[in-house]
C-alpha cells in the first residue's frame, strides 16, 4: 500500500479500538494501489456514520455527504467527469436502511461506481443500534430483547436490483477482500463489495462476540468460500455467511443501450 | 417582428435560460407543475452536450446536482411544494460545502399534495428557511416568461460567483404561461474562482471576497468535503471559534454583496401615499391597479422584489418612499407582510392582503379590497 494515499496529519482516526473499519480501508487503499490508480482521478464519497469519516482520512478528493446520501451524490460525480474512479465507502445503515433506495436505483440503472459496504452490524456512531443488516435475534440498543426483524442479504438484494458486480467478504480474509475490490473497482458498471467486518464496542459486545480479535478471527468459523458453499446442502449452511463472487457480468447494459439507440 | 422573439412557456424558459447559461447537468424528479423542466431537459441536454438524469426522488436529484457541480459542472433541477420539501437537506449541505448550485422551485398550494395544479405563493419562507440550522440563500423571483429566463441566466451566475445555492421561486402561473421572449442576447456569464497553486491549497481558505476557490474534484488538489463545520482544511472540527467564524463568513460572503445581488422594481413610488409591495405573479394584478387607481386620480405606487432573499430592510425603507399606507398581496395567509412590517414597525400603516383559494390576486379583487377596508 502506498504511505501517500493516506493523510497522516489527520490520524489518528475517530474509531475506537478494535474497530474493522481501519482494515477495509487498507484493503481498500492497496486495491486502489495495485491497480495503479491515477490518484489525482480517484474520488471516495460517503455518507453518514463511522465508516463513512474514512475518506477524509485519505490523500484522495473524497466528499463526506448526508446521511444515506452518498450514493446519488457519486452519481453526480461520476456523470459530470466519467475518467473518475468513484467510490462510495458506506456503512450497513447508511446504505441500506436510509440510503436504501439510492442503493437499488444506483444499482438498476448500472451506474459505473463501486459501493463498499463496511458492514458491521449495527450503528456504531449513534451508540449501537439496529440496522437493517443486524441478524434477528440480536441485542442492540434498540432491539433490547432481540431484534424480531429479519436483516436484508445485502448480496442477494443488490443482485435482485440488478448490479453487475456483487461480492462479499471479511476482514480476516484480507487478501479475499484486497482482490474483490480490485475486480470490483475495475468493473465497469455498478458494483458491491460487502465487506463484514466487527464492532466490538456496541454490536460485539452486547451479542457476547468476546474480543476484537476473537471476533475477527470467528470469521473463518461462520463463513464459507463460494466455491466450498456451491457443493455443500442449505442445512450444512445454516447460520454461516458465504463470502465471494457472486455476480460478474460483462457490458450488461449494451443490448439495452443499443436498443434504445435503435428507437432514437 | 424581430425573428429572435419566441413564444415559450415559463418551465421552457427557465430550460433555455439555464442551457444559455452555460448549465450542462440536470437531474430532477417529475412532479406538478415543474415536470415540462425535466422533460425539455432529456431532449436538450444530449444536444448540448450534457447529461440529464430521472432520479429515483428529490433527494437523489439534488445530491446528484451537487456532486456534478463539485465536479466542475454548472447544475440545474426544478421541483415543487412537496419535491422541494425533500431538497431541504440537501440545500442545507450545498450551503455547507459551498456547491454551486440551482433550484427552480414551481410553487403550487399547500401544504402536503395540496392542489397540485393551482398556484400559490405559499412556499416564500420555505425558500429562506425550509433547511435547518442558520444559513443563507439567495431567492430570486420571476413575474414573467422573459424574467424567467433571465433569472434564471442570473441564479447560475450568481451561484458560480458566491458558490452558493440559488432558487429561483416561480409559480405554477409564470410555469405554464406562454408570453413572447427575445433569446437573441448572448448572456455574459460567470465563472466559478478556481485555485492555481496545488502547493499550500486550502480549500476554505478565501481572500477579501470570502468567497472561497475550491478546486473542481478530478483536477489534482484533492479536496475534502464535508457538511460538517470544517475549517480552511476542509477537515471537520468541533471547534467552536471555527465553527462561528464559518458561519458568519457564509452570511457575510452575500450580505457584503447586497448591491450586487438585491434587485427591485419600483413604480412611481416618489409620490406614492398608497403603496403595494408584491412579488412575482401577483405583482402583475398590481401593475394594473395602480394604473387604475392614477386613473381615478389616487396616488399610487408599486414596489416589485425580484431578489427576495438575501432581505434587507435598510434597502427596502429607502426604496417604499413615503406611503401611509402600505399594502402586501400575496397567494398565501401572510408571509411577506411579516418582513415588511418588520422594515416599517409603527411608522406605516402595512396591510396584509391575502388569497389563498388557488386563484389569482386580480386588479378588480385588489380594488374590492381597498373599497372594503375603506383603503
Amino acid at each position: 500500500m502506498r504511505l501517500d494515499f493516506l493523510r497522516s496529519e489527520r490520524l489518528p482516526n475517530i474509531w475506537c479500538p478494535g474497530c474493522g473499519n481501519g482494515i477495509v480501508l487498507r484493503a481498500l487503499l492497496e486495491a486502489i494501489s495495485q491497480l495503479q490508480l491515477d490518484p489525482d482521478k480517484v474520488v471516495l464519497v460517503s455518507g453518514i456514520g463511522c465508516s463513512s469519516r474514512a475518506p477524509a482520512y485519505t490523500a484522495f478528493d473524497n466528499v463526506h455527504t448526508l446521511h444515506g446520501r452518498a450514493i446519488p451524490t457519486a452519481t453526480g460525480i461520476k456523470l459530470a467527469n466519467p475518467d473518475l474512479s468513484v467510490i462510495v465507502l458506506t456503512g450497513d445503515g447508511d446504505c441500506s436502511a436510509i440510503g436504501g433506495n439510492h442503493l437499488i436505483h444506483a444499482a438498476r440503472r448500472d451506474v459505473d461506481i463501486t459501493v463498499v459496504v463496511f458492514n458491521n452490524y449495527n450503528y456504531g456512531m449513534t451508540g449501537g443500534q439496529a440496522s437493517p443488516l443486524t441478524p434477528a435475534a440480536s441485542i442492540t440498543t434498540t432491539t433490547p430483547s432481540g431484534n424480531m426483524d429479519r436483516p436484508f442479504d445485502l448480496v442477494n438484494l443488490a443482485t435482485g436490483a440488478g448490479a453487475t458486480y456483487v461480492a462479499r467478504s471479511g476482514i480476516y480474509f484480507t487478501k479475499h477482500l484486497v482482490d474483490h475490490l480490485r475486480k470490483a473497482i475495475s468493473h465497469r458498471g455498478f458494483s458491491l463489495v460487502d465487506a463484514v467486518a466487527q464492532c466490538p464496542t456496541y454490536y460485539g459486545r452486547f451479542n457476547r462476540k468476546g474480543s476484537a480479535g476473537q471476533m475477527i478471527t470467528s470469521q473463518k468459523d461462520w463463513m464459507v468460500l463460494k466455491n466450498v458453499a456451491d457443493k455443500k446442502n442449505p442445512e450444512e449452511l445454516a447460520g454461516k455467511v458465504v463470502i465471494g463472487e457472486f455476480v460478474n457480468i460483462i457490458g450488461a447494459r449494451q443490448a439495452d443501450i443499443d436498443a434504445a439507440k435503435e428507437q432514437s | 417582428m424581430n425573428e429572435h422573439v419566441v413564444l415559450m412557456q415559463g418551465n421552457e424558459a427557465v430550460a433555455e435560460g439555464a442551457i444559455a447559461a452555460g448549465v450542462r447537468f440536470y437531474a430532477g424528479y417529475p412532479i406538478t407543475p415543474s415536470s415540462e423542466i425535466a422533460e425539455i431537459m432529456a431532449r436538450r441536454m444530449p444536444e448540448v452536450g450534457g447529461v440529464f438524469l430521472q432520479m429515483e426522488d428529490e433527494i437523489a436529484s439534488i445530491m446528484a446536482i451537487i456532486g456534478a457541480s463539485l465536479a466542475g459542472k454548472k447544475v440545474l433541477t426544478a421541483t415543487s411544494g412537496p419535491g422541494f420539501s425533500l431538497m431541504q437537506e440537501g440545500l442545507g449541505y450545498a450551503c455547507m460545502v459551498e456547491a454551486p448550485i440551482v433550484l427552480l422551485e414551481s410553487m403550487r398550494y399547500g401544504p402536503s399534495t395540496g392542489m397540485p395544479t393551482k398556484v400559490s405563493q405559499m412556499d416564500l419562507m420555505q425558500s429562506r428557511w425550509g433547511t435547518h440550522g442558520d444559513h443563507w440563500i439567495i431567492v430570486l423571483s420571476p413575474a414573467s416568461v422573459e424574467e424567467s429566463y433571465r433569472l434564471t441566466i442570473r441564479a447560475v451566475n450568481l451561484a458560480e460567483k458566491y458558490r452558493n445555492p440559488v432558487i429561483v421561486l416561480s409559480d405554477e402561473t409564470i410555469s405554464h404561461l406562454r408570453e413572447p421572449i427575445d433569446v437573441s442576447v448572448s448572456p455574459t456569464l460567470t465563472d466559478r474562482k478556481l485555485p492555481v497553486e496545488k502547493s499550500g491549497y486550502l480549500p476554505y481558505r478565501t481572500d477579501i471576497s470570502l468567497v472561497p476557490a475550491i478546486a473542481n474534484i478530478g483536477t489534482g488538489f484533492h479536496t475534502s468535503f464535508t457538511g460538517l463545520v470544517h475549517g480552511e482544511s476542509g477537515f471537520q472540527t468541533a471547534n467552536g471559534h471555527v465553527a462561528e467564524a464559518l458561519v458568519e463568513r457564509l452570511r457575510d460572503k452575500l450580505f457584503n454583496n447586497l448591491d450586487d445581488i438585491i434587485q427591485f422594481e419600483t413604480d412611481r413610488v416618489e409620490d406614492a401615499e398608497i403603496l403595494f409591495v408584491s412579488f412575482g405573479i401577483t405583482a402583475r394584478g398590481v401593475s394594473e391597479t395602480v394604473e387604475t387607481l392614477r386613473s381615478r386620480g389616487r396616488k399610487a405606487g408599486a414596489l416589485r422584489l425580484v431578489t427576495l432573499f438575501p432581505f434587507d430592510d435598510d434597502r427596502i425603507r429607502q426604496a417604499a418612499g413615503s406611503a401611509r399606507t402600505i399594502i402586501v398581496p400575496e397567494l398565501n395567509s401572510g408571509q411577506l407582510v411579516l418582513l415588511i412590517k418588520r422594515v416599517f414597525g409603527d411608522s406605516r400603516k402595512v396591510v396584509p392582503m391575502n388569497k389563498i383559494n388557488g386563484d389569482l390576486i386580480s386588479p378588480q379583487d385588489i380594488l374590492d379590497f381597498l373599497q372594503e377596508e375603506n383603503l
